[in-house]
């Protein structure tokens, strides 16, 4: 065995090693916030897997969307949100994890039972290598073009449905009196308080 | 190491300027075998970059307080070394024996994982720098897309150093930092797609040869000027320098997610924050004005003066120019980038994130456009 190989044998190992347990820590661990930021640990491994199998541009990508977009917006709910209140207590708790760890160990089984039983050719595709960024665009241009232009219509949509939760309607008039309200910024810095004091 | 290094030298008068090539070849004279010597070789060039880095912040640093001295009408260091040139180094030994205080309410691990997180991405992106056709530590394919992947990495340490503290100011500064580089974020990413839409190409050295074609006329600062602008807006707000400094705001939030930080720890904020400024501006003088090239190409003059490129000597002159310009262009726009801090007003946040999403962005998507257009229409100026 030479030491690429070893290398990247023991690299495979680490990063494989920091999925499963990152993620077994995601789902278990009682405090959210260290579960958002194993989350991001995680898609970072997962980076590094991809790296592994000579796909750079994906690597990066996985970077740049999911610990750069996806994690931080997660961080950035669970911090603004961050509410200290006891939540009260679910009927059947224990039954509840049971049933649901149920249905996880039932599909672990069934993805373990595809990877066995699937003909993989080994040795795989020869890697493409630095080519892969004008492959993968080629591919969205062409005879992936309608799931492309599907995902960013999904995208426009989720970003009105976005605006229009987080919009608040200003009201004009006072509920109570019914005088207008003034909603303009207080701080007016053309006409300086302490000057029209000082002259008048 | 010492021999090493001394091995690498000379390899460089004999065989151009692949390094990397004479120093295998000598270790395998001395009969170890190539895969050792390419294990030997690879932690060379990373502690050359780590160097170099260190030395950029440490020039960075006396500068800043030299220039701002100077705005200010005042003398600045003086007594430590000739002008004060190692002020920087006593303010780092300074924060290495600093007394580390972890608040007792803190969270112990994320505190400590937070300053890491925001060094350790800025570090790596030094990896995609070229200072010359093989000086870089490696040519990969996605270049300039890998440094902007791993710069969306930093808003997580941010995140974790400000909510690890447990202190307001802190969790306020973090949540801004990380917002202020998510919005700066996309329209720096467009500014940089129109230039590698010109290049054809992510990797760095790529976007600088062809820029080299005609010297300076051919900079891509003259066929992007909107982008050029866009890029170095967005990488001040990136490194947080004035007029973008609201994370750390002294009036309105202590410091920002560095408040309860002192000794190493703060030290690697410092260290993280002036890495990042020589970075970017090492990345717009890449991008925009030429890299590692001379006002008028190196072969032209070689040329003239009747010599071969290929000829060792004049392979060493030409790496050298290289990284004299390189370093040259980075530090204008550093000075640049510090007279900046110094004579600026500080923007407010709505204004800052106006800026960003509601200027910068539809811009940079106008001169995406117009870049593609000219791209169509005059391809053998806007590399067809």
């Amino acid at each position: 065995m030479t030491i690429a190989n070893s290398t990247e044998l023991i690299c495979f190992l680490i990063l494989g090693a920091v999925v499963v347990l990152g993620s077994l820590g995601v789902v278990l661990l009682a405090n959210i916030v260290y579960s958002a930021f194993l989350l991001g640990g995680v898609f970072m491994a997962v980076a590094g897997l991809y790296l592994l199998l000579n796909a750079s541009f994906v690597a990066a990508a996985q970077v740049l969307v999911y610990v750069g977009a996806v994690n931080v917006l997660i961080l950035f709910a669970i911090m603004l949100v961050n509410k200290r209140e006891d939540l009260k207590p679910i009927e059947g708790l224990a039954l509840r994890r049971l049933l649901s760890g149920g249905v996880c160990l039932g599909l672990l089984a069934l993805l373990i039972r595809v990877a066995l039983t699937t003909p993989w050719a080994v040795p795989g595709p020869a890697a493409i290598g630095v080519g892969a960024t004008e492959r993968i665009g080629e591919h969205l241009f062409t005879d992936y073009l309608l799931p492309f232009e599907l995902a960013s219509v999904l995208l426009l949509m989720a970003m009105i449905g976005a605006i229009v939760l987080a919009r608040r309607d200003v009201l004009e008039a006072d509920v109570g009196t019914g005088d207008a309200v003034n909603q303009v910024l207080v701080e007016k810095p053309q006409t300086p308080l302490l000057i029209d004091k000082s002259t008048s | 190491m010492v021999t090493t290094f001394a091995n690498a030298a000379t390899g460089l008068v004999s065989s151009g300027l692949d390094l990397e090539l004479s120093f295998s070849q000598f270790l395998q004279g001395l009969g170890i075998s190539p895969q050792v010597a390419h294990l030997l070789w690879l932690p060379l060039p990373m502690l050359l970059v780590l160097v170099a880095a260190v030395v950029g912040v440490l020039v960075t640093v006396w500068l800043e307080r030299k220039i701002s001295a100077a705005a200010q009408q005042r003398i600045g260091p003086e007594y430590a070394g000739a002008l004060g040139v190692l002020q920087p180094m006593a303010d780092g030994l300074k924060l290495l024996v600093k007394e580390d205080v972890i608040p007792v309410r803190a969270d112990g691990l994320l505190f400590t994982l937070g300053p890491v997180l925001v060094l350790v991405p800025v570090i790596l992106s030094w990896l995609i720098v070229p200072f010359g056709q093989n000086l870089l530590i490696s040519n990969v394919g996605v270049g300039i897309f890998l440094w902007i992947s791993l710069s969306s990495i930093q808003p997580i340490g941010l995140l974790m150093s400000g909510y690890a503290s447990n202190n307001k100011y802190s969790l306020l500064g973090g949540l801004r930092a990380a917002a202020q580089s998510i919005s700066y974020e996309i329209p720096l990413a467009l500014a940089v797609l129109a230039v590698v839409m010109m290049s054809n190409s992510l990797s760095t050295v790529d976007i600088v040869d062809q820029q080299n074609g005609a010297g300076v006329l051919s900079w891509n600062v003259w066929r992007q000027p909107v982008g050029f602008l866009i890029f170095w807006i967005c990488a001040l707000a990136e490194c947080e320098r004035l007029p973008f400094d609201l994370p750390e705001a002294e009036e309105e939030l202590v410091a920002g997610y560095q408040t309860e930080y002192a000794g190493m720890k703060f030290a690697l904020f410092y260290l993280g924050s002036y890495i990042n400024l020589v970075l970017s501006s090492l990345l717009v003088s890449v991008l925009y004005l030429g890299g590692w090239g001379f006002p008028i190409p190196v072969e032209w003059l070689v040329g003239w003066l009747g010599q071969s490129v290929d000829a060792p000597l004049v392979q060493v002159i030409t790496g050298s120019v290289g990284i004299v310009m390189t370093v040259l262009k980075t530090y204008l726009l550093v000075f640049l980038a510090i007279l900046l801090r110094w004579t600026t007003p500080r923007v407010r946040i709505d204004q800052l994130l106006d800026l960003g999403w509601k200027f910068l962005l539809p811009i940079a998507l106008v001169n995406l456009l117009a870049t593609a257009a000219l791209k169509l229409v005059f391809p053998f100026a806007f590399g067809g």
